[in-house]
């Protein structure tokens, strides 16, 4: 009883029933895999370009540099800007050596153990967290128990706890991605652990971890509920053009928050305003990005194996 | 063995676990000084588990277990006062596949070097010379001396393996462990790698496990046969492949099976 019998086709090489069924699936699949693939670039197309219009009028150099005026219903962005580089590069300093350590850690010198799986899920949960969470923790941890006070260095922890899941796992990803003859290869001529870590494995994953690194920058400048109650503040006064306003037990306006309050808090703020502070946003997001892209790009072209 | 050579490697009843599965059965073996000795045997059969057991390079894989001992110049390496890394600067590995590390042709060859030598105890001229000496000692430096900023990676395939022994070489070892080391090669290249390896061994004691029984026959002074985890046959590789004294070498090397 055997039915699989093949089917015939009744000339040489020529397509079945069967084999045209199966070559008209094969388009479908792509038609619309295609469209979905197109279908995600769509929403970021019209999203920007549609901020771009509205922002249009506001866009100015001044709006950059200049400080808020007249009830933050006029003048710029400064403080703001400064206060969320403020933020992003504390929180980078303080998520990034341990980030990046402890991915070492788990991926090179850890063994599979009950330790080290218990801190791969904690880590994965701690990549799960929302934000909002984080900034709860924040203040109980920081601002009211480290004694921090709202303060830039209370926001800049909370957005390095929230950082440091992800930056630990493109860490660990990126060594993992170092093929393992490298290592063997040093290991055969007596390299210690640490010395293949810092000749070959870093050398040669840093591409990846920087990817990481920068993806969370954008992260960290995005998000307003962490710094929302443990840093940010709704107005500083800051000289214009000041690149160093703020003290790191201070609080600071941020961009994140700064276009919450502006379009929710304040009323009447000129419509323009409010779309180029989140072009601003977006745009520092975005240009971190395509730098990461960049660097990723430049970096795999490198190297060769 | 008749006349008087000098053992380099000593195995004692060794046998070895990867967690419950036993791969090596009480071997025993010694292997000469200054002779190139091949482990052949079919598939499995813990050729390639004993030769990684001359440098411990078993240990970074899995959980090993081991029973008995390997003497090297008379010391047990699993002795726990045997670092590691002094172990591998004496015992050095060849791979199956090439793996020069992903840096130029010269800081390959130095690499081994720099990392067992002190900051400020070896200047840039010593460097190169040995350098050089490790690269005209695998015949290599005349091809790439133009290019010695060139990346390892980017060689032919027959250069990068003798990169590989190259690199090996200025750390002064005394055994060279070889993994199947012309497998990825054509025929050209290893007869260039077989050529090289008939020299090195005034210098070193070689081990090398191959498929290739024919290569076996070509290059090796002792051959030794493994079955299942178990040494069957050790003796003078001529006398192994003409005269077999175990019935199943026999099979094996007229291709009954493996």
């Amino acid at each position: 009883m055997n039915n699989h019998q093949p089917e015939i086709s009744s000339a040489l090489f020529t397509a079945t029933v069967f084999t045209r069924k199966k070559q008209r699936m094969q388009r479908i699949v792509g038609i619309v895999f295609g469209i979905m693939a197109v279908a995600i670039l769509i929403p970021l197309f019209v999203l920007v370009t549609y901020l771009i219009i509205r922002a249009w009028p506001s866009l100015t150099w001044d709006f950059l540099t200049d400080v808020p005026k007249n009830g933050m219903r006029g003048g710029g962005i400064w403080p703001a800007l400064v206060g969320t580089i403020y933020t992003v590069t504390f929180s980078l300093l303080i998520a990034v050596p341990i980030g990046v350590m402890a991915g070492i850690y788990l991926n090179e010198y850890a063994k599979d153990s009950w330790f080290t799986r218990i801190v791969n899920m904690a880590v994965v949960n701690l990549a799960g967290v929302p934000s909002i969470v984080h900034a709860l923790f924040g203040v109980g941890a920081f601002v009211l128990f480290a004694g921090m006070g709202k303060s830039i260095i209370s926001a800049s922890f909370t957005l390095a706890i929230m950082t440091l899941p992800v930056i630990i796992v493109s860490t660990t990803e990126a060594l993992a991605s170092v093929p393992r003859p490298f290592r063997t290869a040093c290991w055969n001529v007596g390299a210690s652990k640490w010395q293949t870590i810092r000749t070959i494995v870093l050398p040669n994953s840093i591409s990846g971890i920087l990817t990481g690194v920068i993806l969370q920058v954008c992260r960290a400048a995005g998000e307003t509920a962490p710094i929302m109650f443990t840093g940010a503040v709704f107005f500083k006064y800051v000289q214009r053009g000041d690149f160093f306003p703020y003290h790191l037990n201070e609080q600071c306006m941020a961009l994140s928050y700064h276009l919450h309050t502006i379009s929710t808090q304040v009323p009447g703020v000129p419509e323009p305003m409010l779309y180029a502070t989140a072009v601003v946003l977006l745009g520092f997001v975005l240009i971190f990005n395509s730098f990461a892209i960049v660097l990723r790009v430049y970096m795999r072209n490198r190297k060769k194996w | 063995m008749e006349q008087k050579t000098n053992i380099s490697i000593e195995t004692d009843n060794l046998s070895l676990w990867y967690g419950k599965f036993q791969a090596l059965y009480d071997v025993s073996s010694r292997i000469s000084q200054n002779k190139i000795t091949a482990l052949i045997g079919p598939s499995g059969c813990g050729k390639t588990t004993l030769l990684r057991c001359f440098n411990r390079m078993n240990e970074r894989f899995a959980n090993v277990h081991i029973n008995g001992e390997v003497k090297i110049t008379g010391k047990n390496i699993y002795d726990p006062d045997v670092s590691l890394i002094e172990l591998r600067k004496a015992v050095g590995m060849v791979f199956q596949r090439p793996n020069p590390m992903p840096l130029s042709i010269y800081d390959n060859v130095a690499f081994g070097l720099r990392i067992h030598t002190q900051a400020g105890r070896i200047n840039r001229a010593q460097e190169a010379e040995a350098v050089e000496k490790a690269l005209q000692e695998v015949f290599l430096f005349d091809q790439v001396k133009d290019h010695l900023k060139k990346r390892g990676t980017d060689l032919l395939l027959e250069q990068q393996q003798k990169l590989c022994i190259a690199r090996l070489l200025p750390l002064k070892p005394s055994i060279l462990l070889m993994d199947e080391p012309c497998s990825a090669l054509d025929a050209e290249a290893t007869e260039a790698v077989e050529d090289l390896l008939r020299t090195l061994k005034e210098k070193f004691t070689i081990v090398i496990v191959t498929h290739n029984m024919a290569q076996a026959r070509r290059i090796s002074d002792e051959s030794i046969y493994m079955l299942k985890g178990q040494l069957i046959e050790h003796s003078r590789t001529a006398e192994l492949f003409l005269t077999p004294k175990d019935k199943r070498t026999e099979e094996y090397i007229e291709g009954r099976y493996g």
